[in-house]
């Protein structure tokens, strides 16, 4: 590992200004993936700016019923936390299928929306990777893939974002607050994180210097029926080969609202938005939820050792529908 | 060796006692626990935060310190195997457990198990929910830690001897 300056950030202005004063720098929060890329090599700062002692590590409600959890707040903390808990189960289930308790007691929600891939070609300086070194090439296309995307991947990038956390973000049409030299501004968290096209070195929309300070729950998806699926290699403790986060809205038989996002298919979490157009206004029907999943996955272009995923994505959404729908009240 | 742009002196508290190591930027609390302040219990497994053999105590939470920078760690309180047994030679009672059901052969990921239990014990205490808790169950109320939690909270910690029947048998002793 290459030596590095370490600055103790007290505010997110002081935060902001030393990184724009210092090429080569890195926020850290929990570090539970950038101390892990700082040893493989992958990551290379000359600056450490510690942020993960700056007051954002409240969960409050604000005024108008959305609730603000701050970057710093650790995974385990925002999993138990009783406004999650209580209003948005599929994010609580979404963090606690994550990682293990002590990665979950380390690792920041703004940390988790910026970790970085587990493809093993990005890990690996010795293989060629356009994320982690443009124009080098992919070496999983032809590779090991069957960990890999199956859905909105290019030429150059067939990764998947790891976090099980984003994709109930996703699902709950959240926000993700950054903070940059210019000020702050908001992006809808479905849109945070991008598909790599010719730059897959680009994960997300966020701009060199930026801060995320904290994501914010909408009150229009508190308390509506949710949860989080996710399908993976081990009963626990591994990254999802599949998995799918579902806010789901019933008045009577049908369809009045539903949100669907997939993770472990995509180099983003993967907003359903045709599959939620199928069901709205729709009746409440395992064959409904079929067809809409279906027309959602027929974009799908699987490599040759992961088409299962594309069932096992349905299957899994399939089943996530019909049990929030024929739950007594909100799950 | 001083504090310098790349070294740092870092006061914290390690098994009760105020320490004040200089620490190159780079090490991990673990390097430092084993190379600077000779407490070798916790072990270096993976290095990557995969195995839990590292694991101890951070302000009473459990935390992989092969990941944690101790630079980081100013002022904070480290608990690790050395320092759970109370002064006068009684183990703690997760260690007695260990040695009482066997729960191990060569040993290697046991202190990492044990701190990491201690942990976990303490979160299902406070009311915290694991991956396999019924999302029915009262928010707070302190969750039974039945076999099944037991092997969802601890599967962060990997034993390659394949202990786990035992290990799960230690932590149900103690939560009895």
């Amino acid at each position: 590992m290459k030596s590095f300056r370490y600055l103790r950030a007290h505010s997110v202005e002081e935060a902001t200004a030393a990184h724009a004063g210092r090429p080569g720098s890195r926020y850290l929060g929990g570090g539970t993936n950038l101390v892990d890329l700082m040893k493989m090599g992958v990551e290379r700062p000359r600056t450490l700016i510690d942020v993960s002692g700056l007051p954002l590590d409240a969960v409050e409600e604000l005024p108008d019923g959305s609730v603000r959890a701050g970057a710093a707040v650790r995974n385990s903390d925002l999993a138990a936390h009783p406004l999650v808990r209580d209003r948005y189960p599929v994010l609580a289930q979404a963090l606690l299928s994550g990682a293990s308790g002590q990665l979950r007691n380390a690792a920041t929600t703004g940390g988790n929306l910026l970790q970085r891939t587990r493809c093993p070609y990005f890990q690996d300086l010795a293989k060629p990777c356009n994320k982690r070194e443009p124009g080098t090439g992919c070496g999983a296309r032809e590779g090991v893939h069957r960990d890999h995307a199956v859905l909105g991947h290019s030429p150059q990038c067939i990764a998947t974002h790891p976090s099980d956390m984003a994709v109930a973000l996703a699902a709950l049409d959240a926000q993700v607050e950054l903070h940059g030299a210019h000020g702050r501004r908001t992006v809808p968290a479905a849109d945070f994180h991008r598909l790599p096209g010719d730059r897959p070195d680009l994960d997300t929309e966020i701009a060199p210097g930026e801060l995320i300070t904290g994501v914010r729950l909408p009150a229009a998806t508190a308390g509506l029926p949710s949860a989080y699926r996710k399908a993976r290699d081990r009963a626990s403790y591994a990254f999802a080969l599949a998995s799918v986060a579902v806010v789901l809205d019933v008045d009577g038989s049908l369809v009045r609202d539903v949100r669907i996002a997939f993770g472990g298919l995509a180099h983003r979490p993967w907003r359903a938005l045709r599959a939620e157009r199928a069901l709205v206004g729709g009746p409440v029907t395992e064959e409904a939820f079929g067809r809409a999943v279906d027309a959602e996955l027929a974009a799908a272009e699987p490599l040759p050792d992961n088409a299962f995923k594309v069932p096992l994505a349905r299957g899994i959404a399939c089943d996530v529908l019909r049990r929030l729908s024929t739950a007594p009240t909100a799950a | 060796m001083g504090a310098d742009v790349f070294h740092s002196e870092v006061p914290l508290t390690v098994n009760g006692e105020a320490r004040r190591p200089t620490v190159d930027h780079r090490s991990t609390l673990l390097d430092v626990l084993r190379e600077q302040l000779g407490l070798t219990g916790a072990k270096k497994g993976c290095d990557h935060g995969q195995c839990g053999a590292c694991t101890v105590l951070v302000d009473g939470r459990r935390v992989n310190s092969c990941l944690l920078l101790a630079v980081s760690l100013e002022g904070r309180e480290v608990i690790t195997v050395e320092g759970l047994a109370p002064a006068g030679g009684d183990l703690h009672p997760l260690q007695r457990a260990f040695v009482d059901r066997d729960a191990f052969q060569c040993g290697y990921c046991t202190p990492g198990q044990i701190c990491s239990a201690v942990g976990a014990i303490a979160e299902a205490r406070a009311g915290r929910a694991s991956h396999v808790t019924d999302p029915a169950a009262d928010v707070g109320a302190p969750v039974e830690l039945t076999r099944d939690e037991i092997r969802e909270r601890l599967s962060g910690n990997i034993c390659r001897c394949g202990a786990y029947p035992h290990i799960v048998e230690a932590v149900e002793d103690v939560t009895r």
